[in-house]
């Protein structure tokens, strides 16, 4: 592959409501950042693309929506409906493509503006699923209980995931939830869908986030720490729920196959040295914890209880405070890139893990992780 | 005058709606006649790996094959995985706040390779279990959707 490089990143605090901001208005603040971070203007961007939903949105063709916030009057603008994870890749074949050789990366969603569990019914089919009430939180239930059933892996590890990542919150300033919380607290918050409860799930929020791709001249001639893309790798499973086996997530360990042998990487555990992962519900870290091969399947619950993942472990994961502390959706992917690039740039502030020379950040789309992207990070 | 005094206004979306017309197809047309017409289910098997999907579809995923052999299945079946909701939650058919706690979860039928969701009865919760065997019971008055199907009840088999 060609080296490209991520040269910029910024993004807003995210929260709970931002009413005094419009989601233009947020992508305007993240683009803003990331054109500074990397010592450009808008000039310097030869293409644009944002990720949209036109759902969350609440209009249709929600990306031209941001075309001015994005700087694209002029230019090339296109959309990815989707995570952020899967905007940046779409941005960075663009570059590989030849054709251009800086990319403007945008994601934003007001989860604030709707009511959350009507949007995420919709992805469900009308006919079949949709009538049942199945949306995010519920469908995830189902997966929890796969997952948890067939492993063995108990709420109060799925509840460690939760009180360690609000706790990592605290040491992140844009993220919505730090929290100091107890396995108890988690196992005593109110019950949505069992076995998940409050605090196993993500919160409602508003953000936006920006990173900028460069092709390898580009990245050189305007930055002085660029970000190399090692490795990038994606996998797709199928659409109905009932096809899927649930306790299981190929597709995961399809797409970190793909990145890490595009990056060189043999034995993940050791030589990945902090993850962003998606973790939307506390046991999604577990379970996409395993399909990232950090552990063993099955030992998602184990990993937790190490405290390997803990800041001060081995393999710390979210230093962010991850979805469970901040949830924008479609952003959240893209965030977990600039999370990782911050962390492989040493730029992190207090959620800085030491010595980090690659990092990893996982996405992804659709009801109960049913496609996957990976992004291998390195110096 | 400071951003926090500043009075900041919303709009909401008014009440017109966007309705839809969704075209249920020849297959989906098939399995929901059948179920309002005779209480019956439908699977369909493809020609190639010779799995049963329901409800039926066109598509065989992993083949990438086009499938036509219909397939009667049994209303009884295992349970796969559930959950039970307990926050009230929008009806996105009515708009009204469906009654909680309800409980609904994955369904493989006798006969079938992939589950489906519905409804699941969980008066006694004891009994809710993965593994549990279930059978359909079916709403008196049909009018070919899926409540056809009440929900899925706790058997002893």
């Amino acid at each position: 592959m060609e080296r490209t490089a991520i040269i910029g990143i910024g993004m807003t605090k995210q929260e709970r409501r931002k009413e005094s901001e419009t989601f233009s208005d947020m992508v305007f603040e993240a683009v803003t950042k990331a054109l500074n971070d990397a010592e450009m203007t808008i000039k310097d961007i030869d293409n644009i693309v944002t990720g949209c939903n036109d759902f969350w949105d609440g209009r249709t063709i929600s990306s031209m929506a941001v075309g001015d916030a994005s700087g694209a009057w002029d230019k090339n603008i296109s959309c990815v409906e989707g995570d952020g994870t899967f905007v940046a890749l779409y941005g960075l074949t663009r570059i590989l493509s030849g054709s251009y050789r800086a990319t403007l990366i945008t994601a934003h969603s007001k989860g604030s503006e709707s009511i959350s569990s009507l949007i995420t019914n919709a992805m469900f089919d009308p006919i079949y699923t949709r009538p049942l009430g199945l949306d995010a939180i519920t469908s995830s239930a189902l997966q929890a209980k796969c997952y948890m059933d067939k492993y063995g892996i108990t709420e109060e590890q799925c509840a460690m995931v939760s009180v360690k990542n609000h706790r990592n919150a605290k040491n992140n300033p844009y993220s919505q939830l730090p929290m100091d919380l107890s396995v108890k607290d988690v196992l005593n918050s109110r019950r949505l869908a069992d076995p998940i409860k409050l605090l196993d799930a993500s919160p409602i929020t508003d953000g936006a986030c920006a990173i900028i791709l460069a092709d390898e001249g580009m990245a050189k001639r305007f930055s002085k720490h660029p970000v190399w893309i090692r490795g990038v790798g994606f996998c797709a499973d199928a659409y109905h729920l009932g096809d899927r086996d649930l306790a299981e997530c190929k597709s995961l360990e399809k797409a970190a196959k793909t990145a890490y042998r595009m990056a060189g990487i043999e034995n993940p555990f050791k030589e990945i040295d902090v993850a962003e992962i998606y973790d939307a519900f506390s046991y999604q870290e577990l379970m996409w914890s395993e399909g990232l091969g950090f552990c063993e399947k099955g030992e998602g619950g184990k990993l937790v209880e190490s405290g390997k993942t803990e800041m001060g472990g081995s393999m710390p994961i979210n230093p962010s405070g991850g979805c469970l502390s901040a949830h924008a959706v479609i952003a959240a992917g893209l965030i977990r890139i600039a999370e990782a690039v911050l962390q492989v740039r040493g730029g992190a502030g207090k959620r800085q893990i030491p010595d980090v020379k690659t990092g990893l950040a996982h996405g992804i789309n659709g009801p109960c992780g049913q496609s996957h992207c990976v992004w291998i990070l390195g110096e | 005058m400071s951003e926090k005094e500043m009075e900041l206004l919303t709009k909401g979306s008014g009440e017109a709606e966007q309705p839809f017309r969704y075209s249920v197809g020849r297959w989906g047309s098939k399995f929901l006649i059948e179920l309002r017409d005779h209480k019956k289910l439908l699977g369909i098997r493809c020609p190639k790996c010779q799995k049963v999907y329901v409800p039926p579809r066109q598509v065989c995923s992993p083949c990438f094959q086009r499938m036509e052999e219909l397939v009667e299945l049994s209303d009884k079946g295992t349970l796969m995985a559930f959950t039970i909701i307990r926050f009230s939650f929008i009806d996105p058919e009515t708009g009204i706040t469906r009654p909680v706690p309800y409980g609904y979860g994955f369904i493989k039928l006798d006969g079938c390779d992939n589950s489906f969701q519905h409804f699941i009865n969980i008066e006694d919760e004891s009994k809710v279990k993965i593994g549990a065997r279930v059978q359909a019971v079916f709403s008196e008055e049909r009018k070919g959707n899926l409540m056809d199907i009440k929900y899925f009840e706790m058997i002893d088999d």
